[in-house]
């Protein structure tokens, strides 16, 4: 399967099996896409005519083309369902939790899909007996994993930050003891985050996720405080200090857009101004009756604005100014392995959520829902069939991914999306998917016009 | 005539036997715990 498309002069031939990309002038671009359904002959005939290009050129782009079909780089054949099949007898593993240790917030944002850090119950805080439990549980259940990951997540984790501190130290201890290396991350709001809290993130957090929405009237439209006070002027000074302070560490100053910037590349911009440039932009996961939700009429808009970005991230990157934006960003030669590819994110196997009581549930989107609840710390995971739905929910389960080509980077989307959107973790959030392929597409297109390669072409 | 150039990509296909150690990060874990695929992923093997 392939997927052909333009972008801005470049012709990019995708092949979804083998996980080559083709830089194409335009001859070859439709010869290629022309192979699938004619015989060589009509595809000659035919790029001879469209093309005005003589006989011995059109034979010898379409040796080339051969070429890459018989080396397994063009019209690869699907070799991997198998692994998908494969998921399902493995042993489990846990490699990650997302600690809840606040199930609280000093911010009332209204799109909050943690219902302002409650997840639909009572506030509450992990207490640091139950954050050892959950340690050990990693541990104990991580198996061959050297490497394991830990989030402190809410709600506003700095709301319990003693217990987090607390936690991070007990986790090193175990380090060596177990023979592991544990990475943990925080995502916060920032309303907290003094010179104290950024010291230590900085010296034990491996990436710190900051949240600011843009521009001061976008991020104060919904970030705001209990008394619906904008908390833009308070969190951008702390977030300046802590990015100083963070060097050469990772972190992502992460926004939401909502129906009411889909002009989100404004807000990126905005943070580019600030001095960040690890940036995440996400689209708001609400409910589709909500005044924020994005809608069909907004799908327009938003392709045009990661086009923009992409445009923005080559332009930036031509002055030597380059930043970072997570969904654009792609490791072509050292991405992941099909395993990953087809796994995906691992939730409700080797990634489970732990509410501040020492609840398991598959993510932090599934927090609160109680048909999802996955088992406690105290028993482990006990609901096994879940898991194994789970484990079978992978870019090969849904019928509808069958013929995209996408499916290799995405691994059938996230099950939270599909459950929030069509009551089954295996249905497809179709919205969803129309932002990855449009992010995929360009986030490819800023590779390729970063990479110097274009020039390789002789008719670009 | 160069009509094509083919970008230097990991091979998928090859990845089967060399690939699934299970060491790389938790794709939702730390940036976007919302809308996550794997694409923007990097190999824990590969990448060091």
């Amino acid at each position: 399967m392939i997927h052909c498309y333009k972008f801005d002069g470049l012709n990019i031939v995708l092949d979804c099996y083998s996980g080559s990309i083709h830089m194409c002038d335009p001859v070859s671009f439709d010869m290629i896409s022309w192979y699938e359904t004619e015989d060589a002959d009509k595809v000659i005939a035919r790029a001879m005519e469209v093309h005005g290009i003589s006989r011995e050129d059109a034979e010898e782009c379409l040796n080339d083309i051969d070429g890459l079909v018989s080396a397994g780089k063009l019209y690869a054949e699907d070799k991997f369902e198998n692994i998908a099949h494969d998921f399902r007898k493995k042993k489990f593993t846990i490699k990650a939790l997302c600690l809840h240790v606040a199930h609280t917030c000093n911010l009332n944002c209204s799109y909050c899909f943690a219902s302002q850090g409650k997840y639909h119950g009572e506030r509450a805080v992990m207490s640091y007996e139950v954050g050892v439990k959950a340690i050990d549980f990693l541990i104990a259940n991580s198996g061959y994993h050297k490497n394991l990951d830990i989030d402190f997540f809410g709600g506003e984790p700095l709301m319990n930050w003693d217990v987090v501190k607390k936690l991070v130290s007990y986790g090193r201890s175990q380090e060596a003891i177990h023979g592991k290396n544990i990475r943990f991350t925080l995502t916060t709001n920032g309303v907290l985050l003094d010179d104290e809290v950024t010291e230590f993130c900085n010296r034990e957090m491996h990436n710190v996720v900051l949240s600011l929405d843009g521009r001061p009237e976008v991020n104060d439209r919904f970030r705001v405080d209990l008394a619906g006070h904008g908390s833009y002027e308070r969190i951008v000074p702390n977030f300046k200090r802590f990015v100083e302070a963070r060097g050469d560490r990772s972190y992502y100053m992460r926004g939401t857009f909502t129906h009411f910037n889909t002009d989100f590349v404004n807000d990126i911009r905005h943070m580019l101004d600030l001095g960040f440039n690890e940036l995440s932009m996400e689209p708001v996961v609400t409910d589709p009756s909500s005044p924020s939700a994005l809608t069909q009429e907004d799908l327009p808009v938003i392709f045009d604005q990661y086009e923009q970005l992409a445009r923005l991230m080559i332009e930036r990157y031509n002055e030597g100014r380059p930043f970072t934006f997570y969904h654009y960003m792609l490791d072509l030669t050292c991405g992941p392995c099909i395993y990953k590819r087809v796994a995906g994110c691992g939730s409700g196997t080797e990634y489970l959520a732990v509410t501040p009581w020492g609840d398991l549930y598959p993510c932090h989107q599934f927090v609160g829902d109680s048909k999802y609840l996955m088992g406690n710390l105290d028993t482990g995971v006990t609901n096994y069939a879940m898991r194994k739905k789970f484990a079978s929910c992978n870019a090969y389960s849904r019928p509808e991914c069958r013929d995209c080509w996408a499916k290799l980077y995405c691994s059938g989307g996230c099950a939270a999306n599909s459950y929030h959107a069509t009551s089954d973790i295996n249905g497809v959030y179709e919205y969803g998917c129309e932002l990855f392929k449009k992010r995929i597409e360009c986030a490819i297109a800023v590779k390729l016009k970063t990479s110097g390669l274009s020039g390789k072409l002789d008719r670009p | 005539m160069t009509r094509i150039v083919t970008i230097e990509t990991r091979d998928l296909t090859k990845s089967v036997k060399e690939g699934g150690c299970g060491e790389c990060q938790t794709s939702c874990q730390s940036a976007c715990k919302t809308s996550c695929g794997v694409a923007n992923q990097a190999c824990e093997k590969l990448s060091k």
